[in-house]
């Protein structure tokens, strides 16, 4: 491959790669992300090159192993082109019938399309689908489009073309003038606008200076940057050479998480393909600026995600933040200027440079701008990644593209944020997503995790999950974080085991004071988010584990007994036979009873019991009654 | 250089460019309490003891003393209400690891901390890191280290170096705050160290 020396010849490259792509030739593209490949993908996209090859297919019809399109839940993904027919949960077994009847036929396999749980209706196309509908989606929408490890491909749909303008008919100024226009906010826990920080690098003197991707995602739940990362691995890459020209730096960091194999692979495939055109590297297009690209694996510390501790890392020490009180975009890396944005900022630098900072602004809210990807999961009918406008609110989010609570139960929270994120309650779903709006609620944006929580959810439990994470995670080095959540996951332990005591809520208000104002970085101070969040909106499930013993959601184990209902019970045996401790006495005829003393409170009787009895219960806070009379246990059938 | 002029509690004070609060602070004969702070070492902002009150263009936050760089005109109050309870906090959190240590007992009488507020757990080291620090700057020997993240981290002689080291140097005892150092530096030797690297010690 010959260097693409000029903007013209870039373009004239792109031209050429169109010509010889007939776009009314079907193109299947099977997701190949993390989340598909588990469910099989790889099967899958064999089975297809395979059964192509058979039915000597392959001149004309394309398969591609793509990005991560978003809907997870409904693994393997794949999308028929030019029609977009799209088929979900697809196995290797239904491959042939597709190419019988879709590419040969040009007829839809019904069987796999998606249904509409409500309507029944099937849609054909990915956009008709419900959980599709309602998305914008700008960034994630390429990502089922191309093949993740193809240069070419991210060509043809006008790759590259954003760096070709910035460099040709863009001064550097002019760059960091757009990006600030432009108000995009970094998408990746604070939201500080991006092109202020980009200002305080650009102008600050020390003449090297450093752009850095921060590939770290670590928030439980949360899969947007490796989407991307996998998926569109080029998107991110232009934007951080883009970002480059604009702060005048000549180098560039990838951290990602050593945790994504996948992700690291791909943007090592992306920066050697973009060296190979001259897309990265000495003179890039003819323009002089010449950048360089360095990936850096990360050692699995969630702190690593943390500015100060991320550069630390990078510099080859302990991954342990910073005390300085100067910003990293003055003194960074290397006590150098450096610019950190995280993954998906990077993937929106782009499409402004490319659409402008007006066609950015166009979407969103007063002071949140663009589209943000959310993860949405936990108890949430459409699991996956969704891409929606800033301002949309939480019930649209949960309830029109996330399909709802599955198994009609009810909605009871929603944490945002990540890990220190906030726990927000039903009477705030019409609360519009934004920055600010999520910060004045008690949570915050963080990187976009959205865990959905149904009424069987403790909130002593979620805070005490998510203070039992941070205590893990943290560093160690300051005394607030390290000691202070420590006491906190001790005390929120106590009490959902019914050992709380009277001034435990005060003790843990304490805690949280002295970790939110006296923590040496970000992650000790949001760390009492959870805690806080959770004691804002669902203070009287504290003061019921603590004053009553009693667990409202009846879920923590040592705070519930089961108990089998008499007047429910048809003496057949299931639960008996299913108790690993033996502890259900009953016979045939015989109504079951469960000896308190030997139960483990394991659950397995109440999964087993046939619904249509609906005999075992949970009882928390009020003593189990009392095992029936011997005489009164024989069931006598009615007559 | 130029000098610079700001007020901690009430008090003017001038400072050189590139000095924290906390030096400045010093140097005015003003006390600010420290656990994790050495003058020969770099400033760690570890224990957060010495936290204390800015008030920069009428925005009032809460800093740590030995990191924050003094500024012209700004306002400092080394105490508050906050302050003396946020300090009070982190004494308690520390004493349920060293109860006994004199430093901490020092600090307990001052802000009212109780020795037990928390559940004990006694590690007797509070990872004020002095030993560590001043072993890698000071005595550039980095016979001791942190080993593990958070709640599991604690201070390790590295064997290979400590036998031909420490035997001399043992610079770092007296800056321990709890005399947790010593009792593992005595413990390490007698179950690590074999006898034919106490040989090489001696010969140095």
């Amino acid at each position: 491959m010959a260097r693409l020396n000029t903007p013209e010849e870039l373009e004239n490259f792109r031209q050429a790669l169109l010509s010889q792509r007939n776009p009314d030739n079907p193109c299947i593209s099977i997701c190949a992300g993390a989340g598909c490949v588990a469910s099989g993908a790889d099967d899958v996209i064999a089975a297809f090159n395979k059964e192509i090859e058979k039915e000597g297919l392959t001149t004309t019809v394309g398969t591609k192993g793509t990005g991560c399109p978003g809907f997870c839940e409904r693994g393997p993904v794949v999308v028929i082109y030019p029609e977009e027919i799209c088929y979900l949960q697809v196995k290797a077994e239904d491959v042939p019938e597709i190419i019988e009847q879709t590419i040969k036929a040009n007829k839809v396999v019904e069987r796999l399309l998606y249904e509409d749980p409500v309507t029944g209706e099937k849609a054909v196309k990915e956009s008709d689908i419900s959980f599709y509908k309602s998305q914008e989606r700008t960034v994630l929408c390429n990502n089922i489009k191309i093949d993740s490890r193809s240069i070419d491909d991210y060509l043809a749909i006008g790759g590259y073309s954003a760096l070709a303008k910035a460099l040709s008919e863009m001064t550097d100024p002019e760059v960091l003038e757009e990006v600030k226009k432009s108000n995009l906010r970094g998408r990746g826990g604070a939201g500080f606008p991006a092109g202020r920080k980009w200002e305080g690098s650009r102008n600050a003197p020390e003449p090297i200076k450093y752009v850095i991707v921060n590939a770290d995602e670590g928030d439980p739940g949360a899969f947007m940057d490796r989407a991307l990362l996998e998926g569109n691995p080029h998107s991110i890459l232009e934007g951080l050479i883009i970002g480059g020209y604009a702060i005048n730096a000549n180098e560039g960091y990838f951290y990602v998480r050593q945790e994504y194999p996948l992700a690291v692979e791909n943007i090592n495939f992306a920066i050697e393909q973009a060296e190979d055109y001259g897309l990265l590297g000495k003179n890039i297009m003819g323009s002089g600026f010449d950048f360089k690209v360095i990936v850096h694996q990360g050692a699995g510390a969630f702190v690593c995600g943390e500015s100060t501790a991320l550069m630390t890392s990078l510099e080859g020490k302990v991954g342990e933040p910073r005390p300085k009180y100067t910003r990293s975009n003055i003194k960074g890396l290397w006590n150098r200027p450096s610019v950190l944005n995280n993954v998906e900022t990077w993937a929106n630098v782009p499409l402004i440079i490319n659409k402008g900072a007006d066609w950015f602004t166009s979407v969103g809210t007063e002071s949140s701008k663009g589209t943000k990807i959310f993860s949405l999961v936990g108890k949430i009918t459409n699991t996956g990644l969704v891409e929606v406008p800033m301002g949309m609110t939480l019930r649209d989010i949960i309830y029109k593209i996330g399909g709802g609570i599955p198994g009609g139960k009810k909605f009871k929270a929603v944490q945002t944020g990540g890990p220190s994120g906030g726990c927000i309650p039903e009477d705030k779903l019409d609360l519009e997503v934004g920055f600010d709006e999520l910060t004045k609620a008690g949570s915050m944006m963080g990187s976009g995790g959205m865990i959905v929580m149904d009424e069987d959810t403790c909130m002593v439990d979620v805070a005490r999950y998510f203070i039992e994470f941070l205590t893990d995670e943290s560093c160690g080095k300051c005394v607030p974080c390290r000691e202070g959540l420590r006491q906190m996951h001790r005390i929120l332990t106590n009490i959902t085991r019914g050992k709380g005591k009277e001034g435990d809520i005060e003790l843990l208000e304490a805690l949280s004071e002295t970790a939110v104002e006296a923590s040496l970085c970000a992650l000790g101070k949001s760390a009492p988010n959870p805690f806080l969040s959770t004691l804002r909106y669902f203070r009287d499930e504290y003061e019921a584990h603590i004053k009553a013993q009693r667990c409202p959601a009846l879920y923590c184990k040592e705070l519930i007994a089961y108990f089998i209902d008499p007047s429910k019970c048809q003496a057949c045996m299931i639960c008996a036979r299913s108790c690993p401790s033996e502890a259900i006495d009953g016979g045939k005829k015989k109504i079951h009873i469960i000896d308190q003393k030997k139960c483990t409170n394991c659950g397995t009787c109440l999964e087993v019991c046939p619904p249509r009895f609906g005999a075992i219960k949970k009882l928390s806070g009020e003593p189990v009654p009392g095992p029936l009379p011997e005489e009164e246990r024989m069931i006598t059938k009615k007559s | 250089m130029s000098v610079i002029q700001f007020e901690i509690d009430g008090k003017e004070v001038t400072a050189a460019e590139g000095m924290t609060i906390l030096e400045a602070a010093q140097s005015a004969g003003i006390s600010i309490p420290t656990l994790c702070h050495h003058e020969k070492l770099e400033p760690y902002g570890g224990c957060r003891v010495c936290i204390i009150e800015v008030e920069e263009r009428g925005w009032a936050k809460l800093v740590v003393s030995c990191v924050y760089p003094a500024q012209n005109g700004i306002i400092v109050r080394t105490r508050s209400e906050k302050v003396d309870r946020i300090r009070k906090t982190i004494i308690e959190l520390l004493m349920a690891h060293a109860p006994d240590s004199p430093q901490l007992v020092e600090m307990a009488n001052t802000y009212g901390a109780a020795r037990d507020r928390f559940e004990k757990d006694p590690s007797f080291c509070i990872h004020c890191g002095l030993c560590v620090r001043y072993c890698a700057e000071v005595a550039k020997k980095n016979a001791i280290g942190f080993v593990d993240r958070g709640i599991n981290k604690e201070i390790s002689f590295i064997p290979e170096i400590a036998a031909k080291v420490c035997h001399d140097c043992k610079e770092c005892f007296q800056l321990c705050p709890t005399a947790y150092l010593q009792a593992t530096f005595v413990l390490t030797e007698s179950l690590a160290f074999s006898p034919s690297s106490k040989e090489l010690a001696k010969e140095g």
